[in-house]
């Protein structure tokens, strides 16, 4: 199963109409949309299973549940996927289509594709090509899940001013 | 004589919007474990975990408060989140006070430094091809400011420039 999330805040339009177009013609993988309120003229999805908001519960499950997980470029898909060690598929929102107030998720969806388990979509067009690619190497991936917390160091750093340890 | 005296932990308000921020922000608690903290977010669902992992972990559940989501655009939302923050400062007045963004952390860092507040801003990871814009704002005026990209803390010429010491992931 795919889980696509675009979160809490803002409908992503631009990504669920890519992933409902590739599920049109895919029959291979089952997909759950959370997507969010389209409002009146925002899009339904027509070939996958969806609901706008999920209860935390919920969506506990689908991620346990999920295969891979679609997502923005937020640091908080981000994050909680490598914590999970789930593979991500994430896209960029843009400030051009008034999907976020800058274009902030174009950086990071580009320092984060290196690591093992995320894949990077850049715009909607990519999303197809990208499934498809996953599809063939989803049994090569193998991701190591991060820790809870922060690198000791900069944890070390803010703990030292807390208890004013050392010259600040 | 002093050295005798227990030390008192200090007290610090942790406070980010409900979203990425939020989950950065929870990845440095050890960085205050021993104190005595105050949570502020900007949603009831956080509040929840929150308390649902201290009985998890079998320890009291921290202070939480709960202000409102507000976006750089709606101006009376944040005129209302900014006199919030003002009121937990007044009732908190915390030692310290840490943030990883955005709006909530930036009215909390200028208003604790007015009360003496000793303020840390760790700029999100999100922001790696610019300081945040709250960053910018407050940053200088934190007493410590980190980004968690190394490019950025060189700057021309500027001594009053973040500094790098590692990242949340």
């Amino acid at each position: 199963m795919i889980f696509l999330t675009v979160g809490s805040e803002l409908p992503f339009d631009r990504l669920v109409r890519a992933v409902d177009a590739w599920c049109a013609t895919n029959n291979n993988d089952i997909v759950f949309g959370q997507i969010g309120d389209p409002g009146a003229d925002g899009y339904r999805p027509r070939h996958f299973e969806w609901q706008e908001f999920i209860s935390p519960d919920e969506y506990r499950c689908k991620y346990d549940e999920a295969d891979l997980i679609i997502g923005h470029a937020g640091m908080g898909s981000i994050i909680t996927a490598l914590v999970r060690a789930k593979p991500i598929l994430i896209i960029p929102r843009r400030a051009v289509f008034l999907e976020t107030r800058n274009d902030h998720q174009v950086f990071t969806a580009q320092k984060f594709a290196e690591r093992e388990g995320i894949l990077v979509a850049e715009d909607e067009t990519m999303i197809r090509p990208m499934l498809d690619k996953w599809e063939t190497m989803r049994d090569s991936i193998v991701m190591k899940s991060v820790g809870p917390y922060a690198e000791e160091r900069l944890i070390e750093t803010i703990r030292d001013f807390v208890f004013k340890k050392g010259t600040q | 004589m002093s050295s005798m005296k227990k030390e008192i932990p200090p007290r610090i308000l942790a406070i980010a919007s409900a979203g990425g921020h939020w989950v950065q922000l929870m990845r440095l608690r050890p960085a205050w474990e021993g104190c005595t903290v105050y949570y502020v977010s900007t949603s009831a669902n956080r509040k929840r975990e929150v308390i649902q992992d201290a009985k998890n972990r079998d320890v009291s559940p921290p202070a939480f408060y709960v202000v409102i989501e507000a976006s750089r655009w709606e101006k009376f939302k944040l005129v209302r989140q900014f006199l919030q923050i003002t009121k937990i400062l007044l009732q908190v007045r915390p030692d310290v006070i840490i943030s990883t963004g955005a709006a909530p952390g930036f009215f909390a860092l200028r208003i604790g430094k007015l009360f003496g507040a000793r303020t840390i801003w760790v700029d999100s990871i999100a922001n790696s091809g610019e300081i945040s814009l709250s960053g910018k704002k407050v940053g200088k005026s934190a007493n410590l400011w980190l980004t968690q990209w190394e490019h950025l803390t060189v700057t021309n010429g500027n001594c009053n420039t973040p500094r790098y010491e590692g990242k949340v992931v």
